[in-house]
């Protein structure tokens, strides 16, 4: 057994210690240290532009952190290579902000893209798991649309079922309803709970939607100047009277007319 | 110590050129790795390869032409013209031929290349291949340099061939050249090594298209200003390094393939 398998502690499938990150100079992470239990979905709340993207980009290790440790499922990320990081991504998804949709494929292809890059050759399994994927997310019959045809709702969701084509473990929502409609926004919302019932993964969303949060959450956490001001359950955030948690929630921002 | 860094157009340079080092290390290590999407690379052949012979046809038989007709009028004072054929002939083989294709190239696919990952490097489309723990370089890279590495050369035979039959038109059929002298004295003259020098050349200039348009592309920021900046860079950088490494090339090939001579 790794020394990293002993610190795991059971029931963690990530584990953030003291994550250190500056962009341009500007401290943008100050020590940030955060639990995410398996099979839950944690929302990490925060201001636009305090980090939370960097936080999340972190988990997958498309960003190396300055210092600081992060173990998913107990191995030690931080400092892997570029390839050694790959065994990791399989086991995690990522939703873009924008969807990130290969533009020069259409949606069947991109939703069948880490499966041929994975070395499946049997045109039958692709078609019957990319109908399934695409099922799951309510976008049938949209395969031969290219990504440039479509709303930013139903890219998100495209690339949401290219996320969870090859079944991860953990899913990373970055923003998942920001600039969508209400009624959008309410899918996406649906389809994080029904993807973590119906799969059983742990998700990790950010956003600074409160309806969002209130309708997916079961744990959250509020990244505020660089590090974790709250980590609680959803009731917990509720009856908070800490000031900073109550403005956030009521989204005041105490400016003087 | 502090001598080159206290310039700061030294530093980027060399910090360029050691970024442009390491992607060529890690694509070869990829390629000798063995890890190659044929289908990317053929895809890419057509695209590169088969898309670019309007442009380097059109680029060849125009160079032959035009230099044909300089060299006539200048030999043919001289009463020289039957030594038209042998001087464009090793000119084109030996520097137009490699070159124009390169620059050529660098302006089409170059462009392309460093358009297409910039694009895709600012609309997150690259983090979502490394988050689908696909590497970049082995998706983007390998199959262009691969591509390059087998187009180049067949594009630069293709400029030299349409070069040198609208040298021998427009030499014997407008200028009056006499045809036979014509073809004996370039046969006589153009020897393998000039065609073997034009096709290593080819290889060199692909190899920098390639890695240049690459680099910028993966090194893209700020949004479309951004992609717009690095395509055109592109294209800057590999023109004026072609044209560089071209003397360097041109002094050196010629130790191992000289130039004169006969056999």
């Amino acid at each position: 057994m790794s020394v990293s398998h002993v610190h795991c502690s059971q029931g963690n499938l990530i584990e953030v210690r003291d994550l250190r990150q500056t962009l341009s100079g500007q401290e943008i992470l100050r020590g940030v240290n955060l639990d995410i239990p398996k099979g839950q979905t944690m929302v990490l709340l925060g201001r636009s532009g305090g980090g939370k993207s960097v936080f999340l980009r972190h988990l997958i290790g498309l960003m190396r952190p300055l210092s600081g440790s992060i173990r998913i499922e107990g191995e030690e990320i931080a400092q892997l290579e570029e390839r050694e990081l790959e065994p990791v991504r399989r086991k995690i998804g990522m939703l873009f902000q924008d969807g990130a949709l290969f533009d020069s494929m259409t949606v069947f292809e991109n939703v069948a893209f880490p499966l041929r890059e994975r070395g499946e050759r049997s045109e039958k399994i692709i078609r019957d798991k990319v109908a399934r994927s695409l099922e799951l997310v309510s976008l049938m019959g949209q395969e031969k649309k290219m990504p440039v045809n479509l709303s930013g709702g139903m890219r998100k969701r495209a690339s949401l079922a290219r996320a969870i084509i090859s079944e991860p473990s953990c899913i990373l929502y970055d923003e998942p309803t920001a600039g969508l409609d209400p009624i959008v926004s309410d899918t996406i919302n649906r389809l994080i709970r029904r993807l973590q019932s119906q799969l059983n993964v742990t998700s990790v969303v950010v956003t600074h939607d409160m309806i969002s949060t209130n309708h997916i959450a079961d744990r959250v956490s509020l990244l505020r100047e660089g590090k974790i001001h709250f980590v609680g359950s959803l009731k917990e955030l509720h009856a908070s009277t800490d000031p900073v948690i109550t403005d956030f929630i009521e989204g005041r921002s105490h400016e003087i007319d | 110590m502090k001598f080159p860094y206290s310039f700061p157009l030294t530093r980027s340079f060399c910090l360029y050129l050691g970024q442009v080092v390491l992607l060529t290390g890690e694509t070869f290590t990829s390629i000798f790795a063995g890890r190659i999407r044929w289908r990317l690379v053929v895809n890419q052949i057509v695209e590169i390869g088969f898309g670019s012979q309007a442009v380097v046809i059109i680029t060849g038989i125009f160079t032959g032409a035009v230099f044909t007709a300089q060299i006539f009028f200048q030999f043919n004072a001289l009463n020289m013209s039957s030594a038209v054929g042998p001087v464009v002939s090793i000119a084109l083989c030996r520097e137009l031929g490699p070159v124009l294709t390169g620059l050529m190239v660098a302006g089409r696919v170059g462009a392309a290349m460093s358009a297409e990952i910039g694009t895709m490097k600012v609309t997150e489309q690259i983090d979502a291949l490394r988050a689908l723990a696909v590497n970049p370089v082995d998706y983007l890279v390998v199959p262009r340099a691969v591509a390059m590495m087998v187009s180049m050369p067949l594009l630069v035979g293709e400029c030299i061939f349409f070069a040198l039959t609208a040298s021998y038109y427009v030499a014997t059929q407008i200028l009056n050249v006499n045809s036979v002298f014509f073809l004996q004295h370039m046969w006589f003259y153009t020897h393998s090594r000039d065609m073997v020098m034009a096709l290593s050349k080819g290889f060199v200039f692909a190899l920098i298209v390639v890695f240049v348009g690459c680099q910028q592309g993966l090194t893209t920021s700020n949004g479309a200003v951004g992609v717009g900046r690095s395509t055109t860079e592109a294209v800057v950088i590999s023109s004026l390094t072609i044209l560089m490494i071209n003397f360097f090339l041109t002094m050196g090939l010629n130790i191992i393939f000289p130039a004169g001579g006969k056999f």
